[in-house]
Order: structure tokens, then sequence, then C-alpha cells
């Protein structure tokens, strides 16, 4: 089966960016929503067709998903062995996530035709959309780790503009750069960690590096070497993978690399719903599972720090979330702490069949995961469409105004507390029992967890559409039906979602194998849920006095947590204060009066030296020639008496 | 009878010489000039080459003369003194000059030259000459030739060029 | 060959012709004056040529054939030398090397 066509999901939205980027304002606003939807919508279509095709008629050979390379070049040659590649594979991972980013890029596109018009850079905002799908489209389907780095850092640019899209707030620049810098820094460790591995096996390849034989074990034996090299108690190969994950974790905005999400959150409401919600800030986890055979059989000890790297950022994103008030920045703690869960259900998983429960677990989260929390931000712009703040505070009783907002948020606010039914409750119980089944501790920071965003989610919920009657500057309304519509759409996949079987389509080893429904864990957890929303809808489903008493009674806590746990100052601290006042300056005198002294130094002999002998170019010829003869005589005498005798 | 004429023309020749880079007047730097130049068709006569003898009066001692002589009355008053070389340019140069002279003259006297002499033959008539520049066989020189008849066309042209007045 | 006069006192002759020649190039202030010892200074190189190979090769026609061309270059020189004596003289009113000193540093 050729499947080459797969190369026009990608090329499409470049094609449509560099369509709307050139002609920009020559092109009207109505025309370039228009195009950049209508390839998303192409793309979204033809990575519909993939997917059938592969998962149900070429993809499955004696019951295993096969990897298949749909188009390849050779890009870069090195060496006969080691080159980079561009090219599209397919497999379960990358078919299942052209489906989530061409779904909710479509939704994001088509919500953006509302909730962005009559802005200025219009056209701009859709040629970077469709710059960052085709980056993250591109990402998902890299054959090899450098494509893969290549578009790494073409999402990250693309998220560098769209954070910094209202230019002219200071505030939006500064988080652009914030982000920009955050996650350049984590990919250095990428890059080192890509540069390892390759050196190691020679190869970029993901197929290769992944290759695994009928028991269980990697076929490159450059892996199994790498194994046996140690440095500093670990194992070279776990020290690569480590490195990797530090720029998953920059992107996934893991602690302590998590700075950066909050604040991105300064960009349009779409953009934060399609990048910082659904897809580049999974880019992470989808590295890990990408790498995941490596991750489990040669270096334990890699997916040991991913999985506690990934609780820790849960809970502390999910206490976080408890305590803010703009309703973007609880869904970013919201999202980091979602991303945790990811991470950490990977951590716990082992290689094939049965016991790669969580990494299909994962997979399914991140699925179900980037349709609700889509569609909880693009409820949040909505939201904020018509109220025009981001403040919880300026926020209450909106159910009244905005009905199909409120109805579709709702469920989403339902699907991502785990209520039965919905398709997080699925996802987050198969993490559960994976989690369960591998590490208790593990398991049980998952269940606090899954309380407090019972808790968090439920607290934003209530007092944005119930609470108290806020006084509004002008009547809010629903919002037009270019920004109801992906609602309602997602709305659909956040309730459905759920029913997917995943763990015959996406395993760690391609095989199928069958999930059973614990109910041991779902109901405890379920109840936990409840807890939490109750807690939450006694706390704010009223108005009432006793979340201000909460707060008072654990002032300290409180004001830590709302600031939160000080990481900022932290960073601001050791960048400012140590960093520049110290390193920096230090380098900057060494630079200033030795190195450039030195120069200087050099300039001003060569310069006083020419001064003094620049007489010596008189313009007049007759001096060059006395001169001259007087250079040939010494020559002449030198050959005579010297050299012949 | 040889030995004679040939002091009499070093003589001529020398003495022109050091009138022609010393004279004040400059015609008679350009008459000096030539006088040295025909001394020299003298001494190519006395060896027996009277081809290059001929050649050397027309053109040298000819056209080179006649154009150099051209350029004086273009630039100059014909009464016009030049001043003495100044000593701090003189003495250098003259040093520098003597200096050259005695490395030069006690080389050419250390050499042995008596050895390397040999026998004259034939003395080259311009039959021989002809035949050598429009040879293009071994030793031939046709392409010499070409290619300086080519420069002279080009120098006449630059000449013209430069020479020429801007019309600007 | 002539008959009773040494190769060294023909050389003897050209040296010193080619030193006042140098001598007359490093003094002379006037442009034309120059190009007239360079002339000098030619001159006495062809004349070794020629000498050089009457004496030491009379069979061959090298020596006579450079002079030949030395005098055509010489020929040449002059005409385009004096063009630009010419052109100097109309921009700097004057033919003396002193005065003409653009390429100074």
């Amino acid at each position: 089966m050729d499947f080459t066509y797969t190369l026009a999901i990608i090329l499409l939205p470049l094609v449509t960016f560099l369509t709307i980027g050139l002609l920009d304002k020559s092109m009207p606003n109505k025309l370039a929503g228009v195009l950049g939807t209508a390839s998303i919508g192409t793309s979204f279509l033809l990575a519909c067709y993939t997917a059938y095709q592969y998962f149900f008629v070429y993809g499955m050979v004696d019951g295993v998903y096969q990897k298949i390379i749909a188009y390849h070049i050779t890009w870069l040659k090195f060496t006969d062995t080691l080159h980079i590649d561009l090219g599209v594979i397919l497999d379960p991972i990358s078919v299942m996530m052209l489906l989530v980013v061409t779904t909710v890029s479509l939704m994001v596109h088509i919500y953006s035709n509302g909730y962005m018009h009559g802005e200025r850079g219009f056209n701009k905002f859709f040629s970077f959309l469709s710059l960052f799908s085709f980056s993250m489209l591109g990402l998902v389907v890299a054959t090899n780790l450098f494509q893969m780095y290549i578009f790494w850092e073409l999402v990250g640019v693309s998220s560098f503009l769209l954070i910094g899209y209202y230019y002219e707030k200071p505030s939006a620049v500064a988080a652009s750069k914030k982000a920009f810098i955050t996650t350049r820094f984590a990919d250095l460790g990428f890059l080192i960690g890509i540069l390892l591995l390759s050196w190691y096996t020679g190869t970029f390849d993901f197929v290769q590096l992944t290759q695994t034989s009928a028991i269980g074990t990697l076929e490159s034996p450059a892996i199994a070497t790498m194994g046996g090299i140690s440095f500093m108690g670990l194992s070279v190969i776990s020290w690569a993978l480590i490195l990797i994950f530090m720029g998953g974790a920059g992107k996934s905005a893991m602690f302590p690399l998590h700075i950066w999400l909050p604040d991105a959150m300064e960009g349009p409401t779409p953009v934060s719903a399609l990048i910082h919600a659904a897809t580049m800030v999974v880019a992470g986890v989808f590295l890990v599972a990408r790498l995941f055979p490596i991750y489990a059989i040669a270096a334990p000890d890699a997916l040991t720090v991913v999985m506690w790297v990934g609780a820790f950022s849960s809970l502390f994103a999910a206490i976080i979330a408890c305590t803010q008030y703009d309703i973007k920045r609880v869904l970013a703690f919201s999202t980091m702490s979602q991303i945790g869960y990811m991470m950490l259900a990977l951590g716990v998983s082992k290689y094939g069949g049965e016991n790669g429960l969580g990494f299909t677990a994962s997979m399914f989260h991140l699925t179900t995961h980037a349709m609700f929390k889509a569609l909880l931000f693009l409820g949040a712009g909505s939201i904020i469409h018509a109220v025009h703040s981001n403040s919880m505070l300026d926020m209450g009783g909106l159910r009244k105004y905005m009905p199909i907002t409120f109805i579709t948020f709702g469920i989403a606010w339902l699907a991502i507390c785990g209520f039965p039914g919905l398709s997080g409750f699925f996802s987050k119980d198969e993490i559960l029992v994976a989690a369960m089944q591998n590490n208790t501790p593990v398991f049980i920071i998952a269940v606090v967890v899954a309380g407090l965003t019972a808790f968090y989610m439920s607290r934003l919920f209530f007092s944005v559409f119930f609470g108290k009657e806020t006084k509004y500057h002008h009547t809010p309304h629903e919002s037009p039906k270019t920004m109801t519509i992906p609602l309602m759409v997602l709305a659909f996949f956040a309730i459905f979602a759920g029913y997917i079987p995943f763990s015959k389509f996406v395993t760690s080893d391609g095989a199928a194998f069958a999930t059973h429904f614990h109910w041991n864990v779902a109901i405890p957890v379920t109840l936990i849920a409840f807890i939490g929303m109750g807690i939450a809808y006694v706390l704010y489903f009223k108005e009432s006095t006793i979340p201000t008493k909460v707060t008072k009674a654990l002032k300290g806590v409180y004001t830590t947590i709302y600031n939160k746990f000080y990481i900022d100052e932290i960073y601001l601290f050791v960048t400012k204060k140590i960093l520049f006042n110290i390193v920096a300056r230090s380098i900057a005198w060494f630079d200033r009066h030795v190195i450039d002294a030195t120069m200087n130094g050099f300039a001003t002999v060569t310069n006083y030296v020419s001064n003094s002998i620049k007489g010596l170019q008189s313009g007049q010829v007759q001096k060059y020639g006395l001169v001259f003869l007087m250079g040939a005589l010494t020559f002449a005498l030198i050959f005579i008496y010297l050299v012949t005798k | 009878m040889n030995v004679i004429i040939f002091y009499i023309l070093a003589a001529v020749i020398l003495v022109c010489s050091v009138l022609t880079v010393t004279s004040r007047k400059i015609l008679r730097a350009a008459t000096a000039l030539m006088f040295t130049l025909i001394a020299t068709a003298g001494l190519y006569f006395l060896l027996q080459v009277n081809f290059l003898a001929a050649v050397q009066l027309m053109i040298y001692a000819g056209g080179i003369v006649v154009l150099i002589v051209f350029s004086i009355l273009l630039t100059h008053h014909m009464e016009h003194q030049f001043d003495l070389a100044e000593p701090k340019k003189a003495i250098p140069a003259a040093l520098a000059a003597i200096a050259g002279t005695v490395i030069c003259i006690s080389t050419v006297l250390q050499f042995d030259f008596t050895s390397r002499l040999a026998e004259q033959t034939t003395a080259p008539d311009v039959k021989l000459f002809g035949r050598a520049f429009l040879n293009y066989g071994e030793g031939g020189y046709v392409l010499p030739f070409e290619v300086i008849s080519i420069l002279l066309l080009a120098a006449m042209v630059a000449a013209i060029m430069i020479a020429k007045k801007n019309k600007q | 060959m002539i008959e009773g006069i040494e190769l060294q006192h023909i050389l003897i002759v050209t040296t010193l012709m080619f030193f006042i020649g140098v001598y007359g190039f490093l003094v002379r202030r006037n442009l034309i004056t120059i190009l007239m010892a360079s002339e000098l200074i030619l001159n006495s190189v062809s004349i070794n040529f020629v000498v050089f190979n009457k004496y030491l090769y009379p069979d061959a026609l090298q020596g006579y054939m450079f002079a030949i061309f030395v005098i055509a270059i010489a020929a040449a020189e002059a005409a385009v030398a004096i063009a630009i004596i010419i052109n100097v003289y109309r921009r700097f009113k004057s033919v003396n090397v002193e005065n003409v000193h653009e390429m100074k540093y």
C-alpha cells in the first residue's frame, strides 16, 4: 500500500502558511480564515482516511501493527550508516497523533474565525497557526530523532510567535521570551541526548533504534554496549535518555521547567487551546512514547525519572491550580497536572503485552485530554470573549447568558473530573490501574491528584457559571456560531472518545491486548472525585464566606501556593542575582579589561608603528627606486660573496 | 684600427651618457642621448652585426629621440635651465651607483671568460634574421615577433587614448 | 668579435653606462630626463646581450633577437611614457616628479 499521500497532510499547512504569510495584507481576512480552515480541514480528512487505512486495512501484519515508512528521503549523509533523513513514519502513535492534532487544529481554526474577528493581525494569526500545524504534524511523523528535533524547534518557534501575538503588550513579549528561552534551554539537553545516543548507536532512525526481537529485547547491539558503560552511577544509555527527557520535560512543562506555561497564557485563547493544552505540550509525552522500547528495556532508571517527575509535577500543579483566580492559569496548571499524569503512566509501564498497560493508558489519556482540555480552553475563550476579563472574580452566574458554552464547558468539566461514562473517566482509570499494579506511592499520588483535579475544576466551573451575581458593564451574550460549533464537536468527542478500545490499537509493542475494567479502582477514585466536587460545591456554588475564612486560616501556606511556591522567584534569583551579578559580571569584566584590552593594545601598537613609519611611503618614485636599488645590491652582495663561497 | 675605433666609441658613449644625466639644459641632454645611441650603433657595426646596428640607428636614434624631442618641445621653454641636483639626493644616489659599479665590475673581472670564448664562424646577415623571424619550426621567432607587433599596436592605441584631451 | 678587444672591456663600458643611467634615474627631477636615463639603462643591457652572443656563442641568434626585442619594447614604452608625461603636464602644469606625489600615505 502506498501511503505517500500522507505527505500532503503535513505539506498542506506549510503551503497555507506561505500563501497567507506572503500575501499577508493583500489578502482579505475572510479569505485567509477560510483558506487556513480549508487546508487543515483537508489535512483532517486525509488523516482520518490514513487512520482508517492503517488501523483497519493495512497496518496489522500477524496481529502486530507495523511501522510503515510512507515517505523517505536521505537529506544529510555523514557516513553510510549515519545520515539525517526526512520522512513520514506511520505507526499507531503517529497515526493517533495525526488524528488528534488535525482534529484539535481544525476546531481551533474554525473557532478562531469567530474569536479573532476584527483583530488587526488576523492574517498573521492564521499563517502562524498553519505554521504551527505544519511543525507539529512534521514532529509526530518524524522518522528519526534529528527530524524530530528540527520540527521540535519549529514548534517552539511557532509557539513563541503565537504567545507573543499581542506584541504591543510587554507582558506578552516577556512571556514569549520566557517560553522560548526555557524550552530552548531544555532542548540543549535534548540535543546532547540525541548526540550521545547516536554516537553510540550510529543512527538516528527510530525504526532501527526501537527494533525489538521476539523475546522482547532490543536488537540494536550498540544499546546493550551503552548499557554497559557507566558514568556517575548510571549507564550511558540512561544518561542519554534522561537528557532526551529533559527536552521533553521542557516542552511538556514538567517540574522544574514548567515556569513558562502559565505565562504562555498571554497568547490568544485559541492558541492556548491548540498549543498549550492539546498538542505541543504533549510533545514530551510523545517523545518518551516514541522511544519507549529503549526506555523500558534498556534504561529503566531513566523511566523511573520520568515517572517521578510526572508524578511530582502532577501533584505540584494540581495544588497550585486550587488557588489561582485567572481562569486560563487554572487551566494551564491543570494541563501541566494532566501531562504529569501521562508521564507517570509511561513511567510505571513496562514493555510488551498487558505489562504495557501504562503506555496505552498514557496515549489514551493524551487523546481524551486533548479533546476535553481544548474544549475547556475554547470555552474559557468564549467566556473571556463575552466578559472581557480573565479573572474568575469578575465572573459569576454566566449560565443564564451563555447556555451553549455552559453545557459544553460542563461536559468537559465532568470529563476531566472523571465522571463515569465520560472520556476522562476511562483513560484516568487505566492510568490508575497501571499505577496500582506497579508502584503504590505513585498510585496514591495519582489518586490524590484525581481528587484535587475534581476540586479545582469544580471551583472554576461553579464560580464562573453559578456563584455570586456579578454586575457586568454590558450583558454577556452567547458567542457566534463559528465559536459554538467547535465547542459542540469537541463536547461530542469529550463524551465519546472514552469508548475507543485503545488497547486494540495503541500498545507498546503493537500487539493488541484486552483490558478489563477494574471496579476496585474505579469506584473509590470516583468517590474521591465526587468528594472533591462536593467540597467545591459547598464552597463556591453559592456565594459564601467559607473560602475567605479558609484562606485566612491557612494564610502562609495559601500565599506560598498562590505564588506558585515561588519557583519563578527562585529562577529570577538564580539568574539575576547569581548568574547576572556574580558570574556574568566577572566574565564581562574579564572580557572588557583583559580580552578587549589585549586587542586594543595590538591596535594601539600597530597604529603607533604605522604612524611612525608612514613617512617611508612618500609618493616619490625616486626614493622607492633608491631603496629598491640598495636592496638589489645587497642581495647581489649576499649571493656573490656569501652564498657562492 | 679596430681597437682605436672601439676606444673612441667607448669614450663617446661614456661622455655623452654623463652629459645626458647631468646637463642642465634639456635639449642638450637629448642631443647627448642621441650621440650615445649613435655610438652604440657604431659599436654594433664594429661587432659586425649590421642589421642590428641599422635597427638601432633607425628606431633609437631616429624614432625615440625624435619622440623625446617632441615631448620636450610640448612641455618646456627652450631656455629653461634645471637647478643643480641637490646634494641630499645626489650623494646617496651617487654612492649607490658607485657601489653597484664596483660590484659589477669586480664580478666581471673575476669571472673566467677566456676559456669560454668561441671561434667566430660567419657574421649574421639580414637573410639569417629574416628567416629566424618568420620561422615557426625549432628555433624560430614567429610567435614573439607577432606578439611584439601586437604590443606595438596596443602601445600606439594606448598612447593616443592617454594623450587625447578629455571632451568634458 | 673585435680583434684585440677583450670581452671584459666592453662589459666595463656597458656597466658604467648602466650605472650612469641609474644615477640619472635617481637624481633627475624632470620626467623626460628620467625617461632618457632609462633609455640609457636599456641600451647598455642590449649591448651586453649582443656582446655575449658575439663572443661566447657566435653560432646562436638569441642575443641579437633579445636586443631587437628590447629596442621594440623601448619604442613602445617611450610612446606610452610620453603620452603619460603629456597628460601629467596637462594636469599638474609641470613634469617635475616631486610635484607628482598623489600616491603619498
